[in-house]
Protein backbone atom coordinates (compact mmCIF):
# COMPACT_ATOMS: atom_id res chain seq x y z
CA UNK A 1 0.00 0.00 0.00
CA UNK A 2 1.49 3.47 -0.85
CA UNK A 3 1.00 6.68 1.24
CA UNK A 4 -0.31 9.72 -0.50
CA UNK A 5 1.59 12.86 0.62
CA UNK A 6 0.75 15.64 2.68
CA UNK A 7 0.55 17.89 -1.11
CA UNK A 8 -1.83 15.29 -2.88
CA UNK A 9 -4.20 15.32 0.16
CA UNK A 10 -4.37 19.29 0.16
CA UNK A 11 -4.92 19.18 -3.53
CA UNK A 12 -7.52 16.28 -3.74
CA UNK A 13 -9.48 18.19 -0.02
CA UNK A 14 -8.88 21.68 -2.49
CA UNK A 15 -10.58 19.33 -5.64
CA UNK A 16 -13.49 18.03 -3.49
CA UNK A 17 -14.42 21.39 -2.36
CA UNK A 18 -14.17 23.23 -5.75
CA UNK A 19 -17.78 24.19 -6.46
CA UNK A 20 -19.16 22.44 -9.68
CA UNK A 21 -20.28 25.53 -12.03
CA UNK A 22 -21.57 23.46 -15.19
CA UNK A 23 -25.93 24.74 -14.35
CA UNK A 24 -24.37 28.44 -13.78
CA UNK A 25 -22.76 31.21 -15.78
CA UNK A 26 -19.55 31.41 -14.05
CA UNK A 27 -15.90 29.83 -15.09
CA UNK A 28 -13.57 29.35 -11.84
CA UNK A 29 -10.53 30.83 -10.85
CA UNK A 30 -8.50 30.63 -7.99
CA UNK A 31 -9.02 30.94 -4.02
CA UNK A 32 -9.67 34.06 -2.28
CA UNK A 33 -9.55 33.83 0.91
CA UNK A 34 -11.54 31.27 3.01
CA UNK A 35 -13.70 32.63 6.00
CA UNK A 36 -15.30 30.71 8.57
CA UNK A 37 -18.90 30.12 6.64
CA UNK A 38 -17.37 29.59 2.89
CA UNK A 39 -14.90 29.97 0.73
CA UNK A 40 -14.05 32.67 -1.60
CA UNK A 41 -12.71 32.36 -5.39
CA UNK A 42 -12.18 34.44 -8.33
CA UNK A 43 -14.58 34.04 -10.53
CA UNK A 44 -15.57 35.28 -14.67
CA UNK A 45 -18.92 35.38 -15.37
CA UNK A 46 -19.04 34.28 -18.80
CA UNK A 47 -22.13 36.76 -19.96
CA UNK A 48 -21.08 39.81 -18.38
CA UNK A 49 -17.43 39.22 -19.28
CA UNK A 50 -16.01 40.35 -15.95
CA UNK A 51 -14.22 39.00 -13.07
CA UNK A 52 -16.03 38.63 -9.43
CA UNK A 53 -15.88 36.98 -6.41
CA UNK A 54 -17.85 33.95 -5.91
CA UNK A 55 -18.61 33.09 -2.38
CA UNK A 56 -19.51 29.59 -1.71
CA UNK A 57 -20.59 27.64 1.70
CA UNK A 58 -17.74 25.21 2.83
CA UNK A 59 -18.09 21.51 2.62
CA UNK A 60 -19.94 19.87 5.19
CA UNK A 61 -20.92 23.35 6.15
CA UNK A 62 -25.23 22.88 5.92
CA UNK A 63 -26.15 26.60 7.25
CA UNK A 64 -27.40 27.51 3.46
CA UNK A 65 -29.79 30.15 5.27
CA UNK A 66 -27.09 32.29 6.87
CA UNK A 67 -25.39 32.37 3.27
CA UNK A 68 -28.67 32.96 1.78
CA UNK A 69 -29.13 36.03 5.00
CA UNK A 70 -25.62 37.48 3.92
CA UNK A 71 -25.98 38.11 0.49
CA UNK A 72 -29.43 39.65 1.50
CA UNK A 73 -28.02 41.33 4.01
CA UNK A 74 -25.16 42.98 1.48
CA UNK A 75 -28.10 43.30 -0.86
CA UNK A 76 -30.53 45.72 0.93
CA UNK A 77 -26.97 47.96 2.32
CA UNK A 78 -26.50 49.77 -1.01
CA UNK A 79 -23.04 51.91 -0.45
CA UNK A 80 -20.29 52.55 -2.29
CA UNK A 81 -18.28 51.41 0.87
CA UNK A 82 -19.50 48.18 0.84
CA UNK A 83 -18.93 45.46 -1.42
CA UNK A 84 -22.31 45.11 -3.60
CA UNK A 85 -24.02 41.53 -4.51
CA UNK A 86 -24.29 40.73 -7.95
CA UNK A 87 -26.61 37.53 -7.79
CA UNK A 88 -27.54 34.58 -5.21
CA UNK A 89 -28.14 30.83 -6.29
CA UNK A 90 -27.84 27.44 -5.85
CA UNK A 91 -25.11 24.70 -7.02
CA UNK A 92 -25.97 21.43 -8.49
CA UNK A 93 -24.32 20.26 -5.52
CA UNK A 94 -27.04 22.40 -3.04
CA UNK A 95 -24.96 24.46 -1.85
CA UNK A 96 -25.66 28.12 -1.78
CA UNK A 97 -23.52 30.70 -3.24
CA UNK A 98 -23.54 34.61 -4.33
CA UNK A 99 -21.02 36.54 -6.51
CA UNK A 100 -19.95 39.83 -5.61
CA UNK A 101 -17.94 42.72 -6.88
CA UNK A 102 -14.00 41.33 -7.14
CA UNK A 103 -12.53 44.07 -4.75
CA UNK A 104 -8.80 44.94 -5.75
CA UNK A 105 -6.58 46.10 -2.81
CA UNK A 106 -4.60 45.02 -0.17
CA UNK A 107 -6.35 44.53 3.70
CA UNK A 108 -6.31 46.71 5.84
CA UNK A 109 -3.86 44.82 8.11
CA UNK A 110 -1.65 44.39 5.48
CA UNK A 111 -2.07 47.97 4.28
CA UNK A 112 -0.56 49.40 7.61
CA UNK A 113 2.27 47.03 7.67
CA UNK A 114 3.65 49.80 4.58
CA UNK A 115 4.28 53.06 6.25
CA UNK A 116 1.51 55.76 5.90
CA UNK A 117 1.88 59.58 7.71
CA UNK A 118 -0.95 59.64 9.92
CA UNK A 119 -2.95 61.81 8.84
CA UNK A 120 -3.51 59.30 6.24
CA UNK A 121 -4.87 56.45 8.04
CA UNK A 122 -6.95 58.41 10.16
CA UNK A 123 -8.63 59.95 7.23
CA UNK A 124 -8.87 56.41 6.08
CA UNK A 125 -10.37 55.70 8.96
CA UNK A 126 -12.89 58.71 8.83
CA UNK A 127 -13.88 56.81 5.26
CA UNK A 128 -14.27 53.05 7.18
CA UNK A 129 -16.72 54.46 9.56
CA UNK A 130 -18.95 55.43 6.68
CA UNK A 131 -20.15 52.43 5.01
CA UNK A 132 -20.75 51.41 8.73
CA UNK A 133 -22.94 54.41 9.93
CA UNK A 134 -24.73 54.02 6.96
CA UNK A 135 -25.57 50.54 7.73
CA UNK A 136 -26.03 51.02 11.12
CA UNK A 137 -29.24 53.40 9.97
CA UNK A 138 -30.45 50.86 7.98
CA UNK A 139 -30.81 48.66 11.54
CA UNK A 140 -27.73 46.29 10.74
CA UNK A 141 -24.86 45.91 12.74
CA UNK A 142 -21.70 44.45 11.35
CA UNK A 143 -20.47 42.12 14.40
CA UNK A 144 -16.93 41.22 12.85
CA UNK A 145 -15.60 44.45 12.15
CA UNK A 146 -11.38 43.50 12.42
CA UNK A 147 -8.63 44.78 9.90
CA UNK A 148 -9.34 41.31 7.85
CA UNK A 149 -12.38 42.48 6.65
CA UNK A 150 -11.54 45.91 5.55
CA UNK A 151 -10.37 46.05 2.30
CA UNK A 152 -8.80 49.12 0.52
CA UNK A 153 -8.38 50.06 -2.97
CA UNK A 154 -5.55 51.16 -5.15
CA UNK A 155 -7.47 54.87 -5.21
CA UNK A 156 -7.29 54.72 -1.17
CA UNK A 157 -11.22 53.60 -1.33
CA UNK A 158 -12.16 51.94 1.29
CA UNK A 159 -14.88 48.57 0.91
CA UNK A 160 -16.48 46.63 4.39
CA UNK A 161 -16.27 43.31 3.90
CA UNK A 162 -17.44 39.78 5.41
CA UNK A 163 -21.36 40.66 6.86
CA UNK A 164 -22.46 37.09 7.27
CA UNK A 165 -22.90 37.26 11.16
CA UNK A 166 -24.33 40.96 10.97
CA UNK A 167 -27.28 41.18 12.83
CA UNK A 168 -30.40 42.44 11.88
CA UNK A 169 -31.76 44.85 14.98
CA UNK A 170 -35.30 44.03 14.02
CA UNK A 171 -35.04 40.18 13.69
CA UNK A 172 -34.99 38.75 17.39
CA UNK A 173 -31.80 36.71 18.44
CA UNK A 174 -31.74 34.59 21.38
CA UNK A 175 -28.29 35.28 23.82
CA UNK A 176 -25.81 32.50 23.99
CA UNK A 177 -24.15 32.23 20.77
CA UNK A 178 -21.08 34.16 20.95
CA UNK A 179 -20.15 35.81 17.64
CA UNK A 180 -17.25 37.95 16.48
CA UNK A 181 -13.45 37.98 16.52
CA UNK A 182 -11.45 37.39 19.67
CA UNK A 183 -9.39 41.04 19.95
CA UNK A 184 -12.50 43.17 18.36
CA UNK A 185 -15.19 42.11 20.03
CA UNK A 186 -16.89 44.49 22.66
CA UNK A 187 -17.93 42.88 26.41
CA UNK A 188 -21.63 42.48 25.52
CA UNK A 189 -20.98 40.21 22.66
CA UNK A 190 -18.09 38.28 24.67
CA UNK A 191 -20.85 37.37 27.04
CA UNK A 192 -23.16 36.48 24.31
CA UNK A 193 -25.82 38.76 25.22
CA UNK A 194 -26.88 39.32 21.45
CA UNK A 195 -29.67 41.32 22.42
CA UNK A 196 -27.60 43.90 23.87
CA UNK A 197 -25.70 44.26 20.48
CA UNK A 198 -26.29 47.95 19.09
CA UNK A 199 -24.39 50.28 16.72
CA UNK A 200 -21.55 50.61 19.86
CA UNK A 201 -20.45 46.98 19.59
CA UNK A 202 -19.22 48.04 16.12
CA UNK A 203 -17.82 51.13 17.76
CA UNK A 204 -16.06 49.18 20.30
CA UNK A 205 -14.82 47.14 17.19
CA UNK A 206 -13.49 50.02 14.98
CA UNK A 207 -11.69 51.56 18.51
CA UNK A 208 -10.07 48.59 18.62
CA UNK A 209 -8.98 48.92 15.08
CA UNK A 210 -7.88 52.60 15.38
CA UNK A 211 -5.37 51.59 18.43
CA UNK A 212 -3.57 49.38 16.28
CA UNK A 213 -3.83 51.87 13.30
CA UNK A 214 -1.55 54.34 14.76
CA UNK A 215 1.47 53.47 16.65
CA UNK A 216 2.49 55.89 19.31
CA UNK A 217 -1.06 57.90 18.82
CA UNK A 218 -0.92 61.34 20.52
CA UNK A 219 -3.33 62.02 23.85
CA UNK A 220 -6.14 63.09 22.21
CA UNK A 221 -5.92 60.47 20.00
CA UNK A 222 -5.65 57.81 22.51
CA UNK A 223 -8.43 59.39 24.38
CA UNK A 224 -10.76 58.57 21.28
CA UNK A 225 -9.75 55.20 21.58
CA UNK A 226 -10.52 54.69 24.82
CA UNK A 227 -13.54 56.26 24.90
CA UNK A 228 -14.88 54.15 21.78
CA UNK A 229 -13.79 50.82 23.72
CA UNK A 230 -15.05 52.02 27.05
CA UNK A 231 -16.51 48.67 28.92
CA UNK A 232 -19.39 50.23 29.38
CA UNK A 233 -21.74 50.92 26.21
CA UNK A 234 -23.26 53.84 27.44
CA UNK A 235 -19.50 55.59 27.67
CA UNK A 236 -18.65 54.51 24.17
CA UNK A 237 -19.58 56.74 21.20
CA UNK A 238 -23.06 56.70 20.44
CA UNK A 239 -22.41 56.19 16.79
CA UNK A 240 -19.89 55.99 13.90
CA UNK A 241 -20.11 59.55 13.25
CA UNK A 242 -19.54 61.20 16.40
CA UNK A 243 -16.66 58.77 16.51
CA UNK A 244 -15.42 59.83 12.92
CA UNK A 245 -16.28 63.63 14.28
CA UNK A 246 -13.71 63.55 17.14
CA UNK A 247 -11.14 62.07 14.79
CA UNK A 248 -11.64 65.13 12.25
CA UNK A 249 -11.86 67.51 15.10
CA UNK A 250 -8.45 65.90 15.58
CA UNK A 251 -7.31 66.48 12.27
CA UNK A 252 -8.49 69.84 12.06
CA UNK A 253 -6.38 70.68 15.29
CA UNK A 254 -9.57 71.47 17.23
CA UNK A 255 -10.05 69.38 20.47
CA UNK A 256 -12.03 66.50 20.87
CA UNK A 257 -14.70 65.59 22.96
CA UNK A 258 -13.21 62.78 24.34
CA UNK A 259 -10.05 64.30 25.59
CA UNK A 260 -11.04 67.05 28.35
CA UNK A 261 -7.88 69.87 27.79
CA UNK A 262 -6.27 71.76 30.78
CA UNK A 263 -4.90 74.92 30.03
CA UNK A 264 -1.57 73.35 29.16
CA UNK A 265 -2.68 71.16 26.77
CA UNK A 266 -5.36 74.01 24.82
CA UNK A 267 -2.08 76.03 24.90
CA UNK A 268 0.02 73.63 23.14
CA UNK A 269 -2.44 72.98 20.92
CA UNK A 270 -3.00 76.27 20.11
CA UNK A 271 0.45 76.84 19.77
CA UNK A 272 1.06 73.69 17.61
CA UNK A 273 -1.46 75.11 14.92
CA UNK A 274 -0.22 78.48 14.72
CA UNK A 275 3.84 77.86 14.61
CA UNK A 276 4.55 80.60 11.83
CA UNK A 277 2.21 83.23 13.65
CA UNK A 278 3.88 82.38 17.00
CA UNK A 279 7.23 82.65 15.57
CA UNK A 280 6.81 85.89 13.56
CA UNK A 281 5.07 87.57 16.53
CA UNK A 282 8.15 85.98 18.49
CA UNK A 283 10.24 87.48 16.00
CA UNK A 284 8.40 90.76 16.19
CA UNK A 285 9.31 90.97 20.19
CA UNK A 286 12.42 90.20 20.28
CA UNK A 287 13.25 92.72 17.62
CA UNK A 288 11.62 95.58 19.52
CA UNK A 289 13.56 94.32 23.07
CA UNK A 290 16.59 94.37 21.25
CA UNK A 291 16.06 97.65 20.00
CA UNK A 292 15.02 99.05 22.96
CA UNK A 293 18.10 97.76 24.59
CA UNK A 294 20.76 98.81 21.88
CA UNK A 295 18.81 102.26 22.31
CA UNK A 296 19.53 102.67 25.79
CA UNK A 297 23.10 100.92 25.94
CA UNK B 1 -14.72 91.04 4.06
CA UNK B 2 -12.52 90.38 1.48
CA UNK B 3 -8.38 89.15 1.58
CA UNK B 4 -7.87 92.96 0.43
CA UNK B 5 -10.27 94.90 3.44
CA UNK B 6 -9.35 91.99 5.69
CA UNK B 7 -5.66 93.21 4.95
CA UNK B 8 -6.39 97.05 4.60
CA UNK B 9 -7.75 96.59 8.25
CA UNK B 10 -5.37 94.30 10.23
CA UNK B 11 -2.38 96.57 8.32
CA UNK B 12 -3.77 99.44 9.72
CA UNK B 13 -4.14 97.94 13.17
CA UNK B 14 -0.97 96.30 13.56
CA UNK B 15 0.65 99.50 11.57
CA UNK B 16 -0.49 101.85 14.14
CA UNK B 17 0.68 99.44 17.07
CA UNK B 18 3.92 99.46 15.54
CA UNK B 19 3.93 103.10 15.80
CA UNK B 20 3.01 103.25 19.24
CA UNK B 21 5.83 101.32 20.48
CA UNK B 22 7.89 104.62 19.57
CA UNK B 23 6.82 105.76 22.65
CA UNK B 24 10.01 103.28 24.22
CA UNK B 25 12.20 105.47 22.50
CA UNK B 26 12.53 108.57 24.38
CA UNK B 27 14.29 110.18 21.79
CA UNK B 28 11.88 110.62 19.51
CA UNK B 29 8.61 110.52 22.01
CA UNK B 30 7.64 114.04 21.10
CA UNK B 31 7.26 112.87 17.33
CA UNK B 32 4.78 110.21 18.29
CA UNK B 33 1.29 111.10 16.36
CA UNK B 34 3.63 111.40 13.05
CA UNK B 35 4.96 108.33 13.81
CA UNK B 36 1.44 106.39 14.61
CA UNK B 37 -0.06 107.86 11.17
CA UNK B 38 2.92 107.20 8.90
CA UNK B 39 3.19 103.75 10.50
CA UNK B 40 -0.69 103.66 10.06
CA UNK B 41 -0.29 104.48 6.56
CA UNK B 42 2.51 102.08 5.51
CA UNK B 43 0.65 99.23 7.34
CA UNK B 44 -2.67 99.64 5.46
CA UNK B 45 -1.02 100.10 2.08
CA UNK B 46 1.33 97.00 2.58
CA UNK B 47 -2.50 95.62 4.10
CA UNK B 48 -3.66 96.23 0.82
CA UNK B 49 -0.78 94.90 -1.57
CA UNK B 50 -0.38 91.82 0.56
CA UNK B 51 -4.76 91.21 -0.01
CA UNK B 52 -4.48 92.11 -3.24
CA UNK B 53 -1.75 88.89 -4.09
CA UNK B 54 -3.09 86.43 -1.81
CA UNK B 55 -5.92 86.70 -3.75
CA UNK B 56 -4.50 85.84 -6.68
CA UNK B 57 -1.45 83.81 -5.18
CA UNK B 58 -2.33 81.03 -2.72
CA UNK B 59 0.63 80.22 -0.74
CA UNK B 60 1.68 80.80 2.36
CA UNK B 61 5.54 80.94 1.99
CA UNK B 62 4.95 83.62 -0.90
CA UNK B 63 2.28 85.74 0.60
CA UNK B 64 4.85 85.79 3.81
CA UNK B 65 7.82 86.85 1.97
CA UNK B 66 5.82 89.60 -0.17
CA UNK B 67 4.18 90.66 2.99
CA UNK B 68 8.06 90.87 4.27
CA UNK B 69 9.41 92.55 1.06
CA UNK B 70 6.75 94.90 1.09
CA UNK B 71 6.43 95.79 4.78
CA UNK B 72 10.51 96.39 4.03
CA UNK B 73 9.54 98.80 1.24
CA UNK B 74 7.69 100.60 2.87
CA UNK B 75 9.32 101.22 5.45
CA UNK B 76 12.52 101.95 3.97
CA UNK B 77 10.39 104.99 2.04
CA UNK B 78 9.31 106.12 6.12
CA UNK B 79 12.69 105.99 6.95
CA UNK B 80 14.43 107.06 4.23
CA UNK B 81 12.68 110.31 5.99
CA UNK B 82 15.27 112.25 8.60
CA UNK B 83 13.84 113.37 11.77
CA UNK B 84 14.17 117.08 12.72
CA UNK B 85 17.60 116.53 13.72
CA UNK B 86 18.29 114.96 10.61
CA UNK B 87 19.45 111.66 12.00
CA UNK B 88 17.42 108.80 10.24
CA UNK B 89 16.15 105.55 12.09
CA UNK B 90 16.59 102.69 9.49
CA UNK B 91 17.27 99.65 11.35
CA UNK B 92 14.36 100.64 14.06
CA UNK B 93 11.86 101.32 11.26
CA UNK B 94 12.84 98.50 8.50
CA UNK B 95 13.40 95.57 10.87
CA UNK B 96 10.05 95.57 12.90
CA UNK B 97 8.09 96.98 9.45
CA UNK B 98 9.39 93.60 7.79
CA UNK B 99 7.54 91.30 10.31
CA UNK B 100 4.93 93.24 10.56
CA UNK B 101 4.34 93.03 7.13
CA UNK B 102 4.88 89.19 7.01
CA UNK B 103 2.74 88.59 9.92
CA UNK B 104 -0.12 90.53 7.59
CA UNK B 105 1.14 88.49 4.32
CA UNK B 106 0.24 85.63 6.69
CA UNK B 107 -2.55 86.52 7.76
CA UNK B 108 -4.25 87.56 4.42
CA UNK B 109 -3.18 84.16 3.18
CA UNK B 110 -4.80 82.18 5.83
CA UNK B 111 -7.85 84.49 6.29
CA UNK B 112 -10.94 82.76 3.96
CA UNK B 113 -13.78 84.97 2.92
CA UNK B 114 -17.40 84.19 3.83
CA UNK B 115 -17.68 82.92 0.97
CA UNK B 116 -15.05 80.51 0.66
CA UNK B 117 -15.87 79.68 3.95
CA UNK B 118 -19.51 78.20 2.91
CA UNK B 119 -18.46 76.30 -0.05
CA UNK B 120 -15.64 74.54 2.02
Amino acid sequence: MEWLSNNVLKHLREVSEMPDLPGVRYRLGEVLGRGGMGVVYRAHDLELQRDVALKVLAIGDTDSERMQREAQVLARIEHPGIVPVHDVGTLEDGRVFYTMKLVRGSRLDEYCRQPHPVPDLLRLFQRICEPIAFAHSQGIVHRDLKPANIMVGQFGEVLVLDWGVARVLSEPEPDGEVIGTQNYMSPEQSAGLNTDIDARSDVYAMGCILQGLVQKPAKPLRSIARKATAPERDRRYSSTVELADDIGRYLDGLPVSAHPESILDRARRLLSNNRTLVALILAYLMMRILLFWFART
Amino acid sequence: MNKVVYGLLLGAVLGAFDGMTAWFTPAVRDQMMGIVIGSTFKGLVVGVCSGYFARKVNSLPLGILFGLVMGLFFAYLVAAMPDPSGKHYYFEIMLPGSIVGAIVGFATQRFQPATQRVAH
